[in-house]
């Protein structure tokens, strides 16, 4: 019965979480793009994934912005109801950084030798990990920080990439951006489940603006995940198909879309904690330990090993 | 015109006060005294100072009879000081233009050897994260700091820690790093990631290694400028996210003593803000026998009458922070709150309440100020309601004059259109009859090609030259120009310098993603050491307060003072990116209508043509070819 139930902890096969949240626009009025980022953002440390597993990317800075009437906040409700930058936030990639090369070689552990940890992802076979796009698309690319663009085949590559390089055991992707739906297209690698805010063809529209901010706070998807998500704890059940079922077209007026044929669970069994939240590993025990003689029996061990190593490596001379 | 200059100019070598504990204790102790005498707070408060002062050089001489009952004879040596101590004090002192100031500095010394082949492991109140780059990139000091917003010289006054808009980062090296500028790279990337900041974009297209400024404040007499590595970002934004990373540096974070009053909303929503950290090897003791390592962590912000004031002129702890005191870090040995009260003798100016009777003068900044003084370990400061919240209330509606800065720059662009323009550097020297040189120094970007035979240096309309020029000309895309003048300014005088400069044109991918904002030129570095008018203390033994000890005080008659002029923004020509696209389907729409037709209308002819034949027709004439018969 115990070993039924620690199967259970282990069932979706993967032991840590990490996030990266990218938001590609640059510009005041693209102030609803950092709101939305830091909105996943905040849900995904409420829920577990701490600083040092989640790559932050913000093209711009909207708190400190010289035209915020209330510096060092980033509102998502109008009426300044919620403060998503909060307190204690750690953006690793700012500004000028947010590249799609810099943004690729997180992805794939390519990156400098000198690139200091909190700016890589180091995640491995077991790794789930949340990757959420929000900014200016099109039919097939995504635009950063209105430069340049990456394209929906070089982002499928680049999960290609981490596929084989054991990069992942599970891998979510959300983009909020207008015709959304092309980015997740041309994906080929297992273990891909994607959701996007927008058909081909559609525009992801913004919710609403606040009238002393003087901009568009947050996307109509983004705005309706998070509410979602705020309903969510560390315990939760809930599903992904709870997750696709987000900002319907009513709410939305665009039409949210998923994939999930390359995925190899059903999304029914799919927590939403797998990826929003982070695995605390918790071994049951019904055994008392006792603490204070171990030294003994560790030293006669390590005795023990000693002999053990010196009869091979006499052996292996010989 | 141009010699080595060999004079040292900044006092380097003398050590700065390291109190070991015994003299805490023993302020400490003092300080309680003059707590219990029942003086009231309006009259004598000068004789109060004075007495004051006395006890603090009482405290130094019967220093070795006061020995407590713990500690050992007078006989044998005094015990060895802890291995680390952390002191925190916030200043705040209201300024003439009716907006306010506060000063926080953090300090941690630490005893023990970061360059010795074992790495320490033992981390108590020094950071670790912190340590471990020190010794793993051998630096002797560091100085780093984040602000936002400039420094009004003439409205506010000096700052106790001078530091420019933007990111600036200088440091010095161990003379045992052989490769200095693998280590600057690698250094600033590790930098960038533990202060959340685009530090990474310091390359060797914006690091000087300049020649005469920025000599070390600690300790050592190692003056190899090979050593040394000065970069500034005027464009690094300051928020949130360099803050939290900063808080978590201090032993106590911001959950107890003086870091719970820096909440971002209200540090954020301010004039001016600056954060920075400086790491240097210091003495110990007077005797300076041995070094210890000396971390501060200082946070400057100026609250704006209007918009953190709401017009009033009326301050308190809550108005600045929204929050209030109710303890001093556990951790710290002293924990301080001083009030500047210079102009406020007799309580005329402002009201300031809860009331104190401790008192302490310092001079600072060439100047003899006076301070209320709030100590936090003492509980009864924080009174019946367990929380302190200092309030000044104005009662004149007009403030009396400020002393005149001495020594103050402004820089700006002159010029028209996108080719050339003019960099005019002002130096301002306010004292009526001594006159002082001056260390300018000036790090531009490559693409904008100065012209240094064109440098002019003209203080009241006379030509004035500099007694020591170092020019380092820059490369293009590897290596900005660097200017180092010694300038001897007059006395009651403005010094322009001069210089023009030519604007280049970037390659496609070196533009910016948003090129029409401008490019900016960092803050030009004045150093110099000012005529102080009163005596500054150069007795570093005497236990003083953080403010007043950052910067080593070599002479009685001068204080050394750094002054940033504004960064530049400069526009440099911008091709339309969107230009290609639209050109090209234009052009070849044009090309196609218009030229195809011209083309078609002269060369075009028509001809006649039968229509084809059927099929029975075609093999019908194809049998009468056989048969040489003509075709139908």
């Amino acid at each position: 019965m115990l070993q039924a139930k620690a199967g259970q902890f282990f069932s979706s096969g993967h032991t840590n979480n990490w996030a990266v949240l990218v938001c590609t626009s640059r510009f005041w009025f693209n102030y609803r793009h950092v709101a939305n980022t830091l909105s996943v953002y905040r849900s995904v440390k409420r829920l577990g994934i701490p600083d040092s597993h989640i790559v932050l990317m913000l093209a711009d800075d909207m708190a400190c912005n010289h035209r915020n009437p209330k510096p060092a906040t980033v509102f998502s409700h109008k009426n300044m109801e919620l403060n998503v930058y909060g307190d204690d936030v750690e953006v690793d990639y700012r500004g000028y950084e947010v590249t799609v090369e810099n943004f690729l070689r997180v992805l794939t552990g390519r990156l400098p030798p000198s690139t200091p940890r909190s700016k890589r992802l180091l995640s491995d076979d077991h790794s789930n990990i949340l990757i959420y796009l929000t900014g200016h698309g099109g039919n097939g690319f995504l635009k950063f920080q209105d430069s340049e663009e990456i394209s929906n085949v070089e982002l499928a590559d680049a999960f290609e990439q981490m596929w084989t390089k054991r990069r992942y055991n599970e891998l979510l992707f959300i983009i909020d951006t207008c015709q959304g739906a092309s980015m997740y297209e041309r994906f080929y690698s297992p273990n891909l489940m994607a959701l996007a805010s927008s058909q081909v063809g559609e525009d992801s529209l913004s919710h609403q603006p606040d009238l002393a901010i003087g901009v568009h706070l947050m996307d109509r998807y983004t705005f309706y995940l998070l509410e979602f998500l705020e309903d969510i704890h560390p315990a939760s059940t809930a599903n992904m198909n709870d997750l696709f079922k987000v900002c319907p077209k009513s709410q939305c007026v665009s039409t949210p879309g998923h994939r999930t044929d390359l995925f190899l669970r059903d999304p029914g069994n799919v927590l939403i904690t797998d990826f929003f939240g982070s695995v605390r590993k918790v071994e049951i025990t019904m055994e008392t330990i006792n603490l204070t003689a171990p030294m003994v029996k560790v030293t006669s061990h390590i005795k023990c090993y000693r002999e053990e190593l010196t009869v091979l490596s006499s052996r292996t001379k010989g | 015109m141009c010699y080595i200059y060999s004079e040292s100019f900044v006092a380097e070598t003398n050590p700065v006060d390291a109190p070991s504990d015994n003299k805490a204790d023993h302020v400490h102790d003092t300080m309680q005294n003059l707590d219990s005498r029942p003086a009231p707070y309006v009259k004598d408060q000068t004789q109060e100072a004075a007495e004051e002062e006395r006890q603090w050089e009482a405290t130094e001489v019967k220093e070795a009879d006061h020995v407590p009952d713990t500690m050992q004879t007078p006989d044998v040596p005094p015990p060895t000081p802890a291995k680390d101590q952390f002191q925190e004090e916030l200043v705040i002192r209201p300024l003439h233009s009716g907006d306010i100031y506060a000063s926080f500095q953090f300090r941690t010394m630490w005893d023990t050897d970061f360059l010795r082949g074992s790495k320490v492991s033992h981390y108590r109140l020094f950071p670790k994260s912190l340590g471990q780059v020190i010794s793993k990139f051998s630096v002797r000091e560091l100085h780093i700091s984040f602000t936002q917003g400039y420094w009004r010289t003439m409205q506010w006054g000096q700052p106790f820690l001078p530091s420019p808009p933007g990111a600036e980062l200088w440091v010095w090296f161990q003379d045992t790093v052989t490769d200095v500028d693998g280590a600057w790279k690698e250094l600033t990337n590790v930098l960038s990631g533990i202060f959340c900041a685009s530090l990474n974009f310091i390359d060797s297209t914006n690091t000087v290694q300049p020649s005469a400024s920025f000599k070390p404040l600690g300790l050592g007499n190692v003056t190899d400028q090979r050593f040394l590595r000065y970069a500034v970002l005027p464009r690094e934004i300051v928020c949130t996210e360099n803050l939290t990373p900063w808080k978590k540096l201090l032993p106590c974070g911001s959950k107890a003593g003086l870091a719970v009053l820096m909440k971002s909303e209200k540090l954020f929503h301010s004039s001016f803000h600056s954060q920075a950290l400086h790491f240097r090897p210091v003495c110990q003791d007077w005797k300076c026998k041995s070094t210890v390592w000396e971390l501060r962590q200082t946070l400057n912000v100026v609250f704006d009458l209007h918009t953190s004031g709401q017009g009033k002129r009326e301050w308190s702890l809550f108005k600045m922070f929204s929050r209030t005191l109710t303890e001093a870090c556990p951790l710290a040995s002293s924990s301080k709150v001083y009030v500047d009260v210079t102009d406020n003798p007799q309580g005329e100016l402002f009201e300031l309440s809860p009331t104190t009777p401790l008192l302490s003068q310092a001079v600072v900044l060439g100047d003899r100020r006076t301070y209320s003084v709030y100590d936090l370990t003492n509980q009864a400061t924080f009174g019946q309601t367990r929380s302190l919240n200092m309030l000044l209330r104005w009662r004149a509606a007009e403030s009396g004059d400020m002393l005149r800065p001495l020594l103050h720059g402004e820089r700006y662009v002159a010029g028209y259109g996108l080719q050339t323009g003019e960099i005019h550097t002002l130096m301002y020297n306010n004292h009526p009859y001594r006159a002082f040189p001056v260390l300018l120094l000036d790090t531009v970007p490559w693409y904008l090609r100065l012209y240094i035979h064109t440098l002019t240096v003209t203080s009241k309309g006379r030509d004035n030259k500099p007694s020591y020029i170092h020019y380092q000309p820059s490369k293009d895309r590897l290596r900005p120009h660097l200017l180092e003048m010694l300038v001897q300014l007059p006395p009651n005088s403005v010094t322009e310098v001069t210089m023009q400069f030519e604007r280049a044109l970037l390659k496609w991918t070196e533009y910016t993603p948003d090129p029409n904002h401008g490019f900016y030129v960092g803050s030009s570095v004045i150093s110099a050491l000012v005529p102080s008018v009163v005596a500054m203390d150069t007795n570093s033994t005497r236990e003083c307060p953080l403010f007043s000890s950052f910067f080593p005080c070599k002479e009685e008659s001068s204080y050394f003072m750094r002054v940033y002029t504004e960064p530049l923004l400069v526009n440099l020509p911008t091709p339309d990116f969107s230009m290609p696209y639209n050109v090209i389907c234009l052009t070849c729409t044009v090309v196609a209508v218009g030229y195809g037709s011209l083309y078609n209308l002269l060369t075009r002819t028509f001809q006649v043509e039968e229509p084809s034949p059927g099929l029975a027709k075609r093999l019908a004439n194809i049998i009468r070819r056989l048969r040489g018969v003509p075709l139908l």
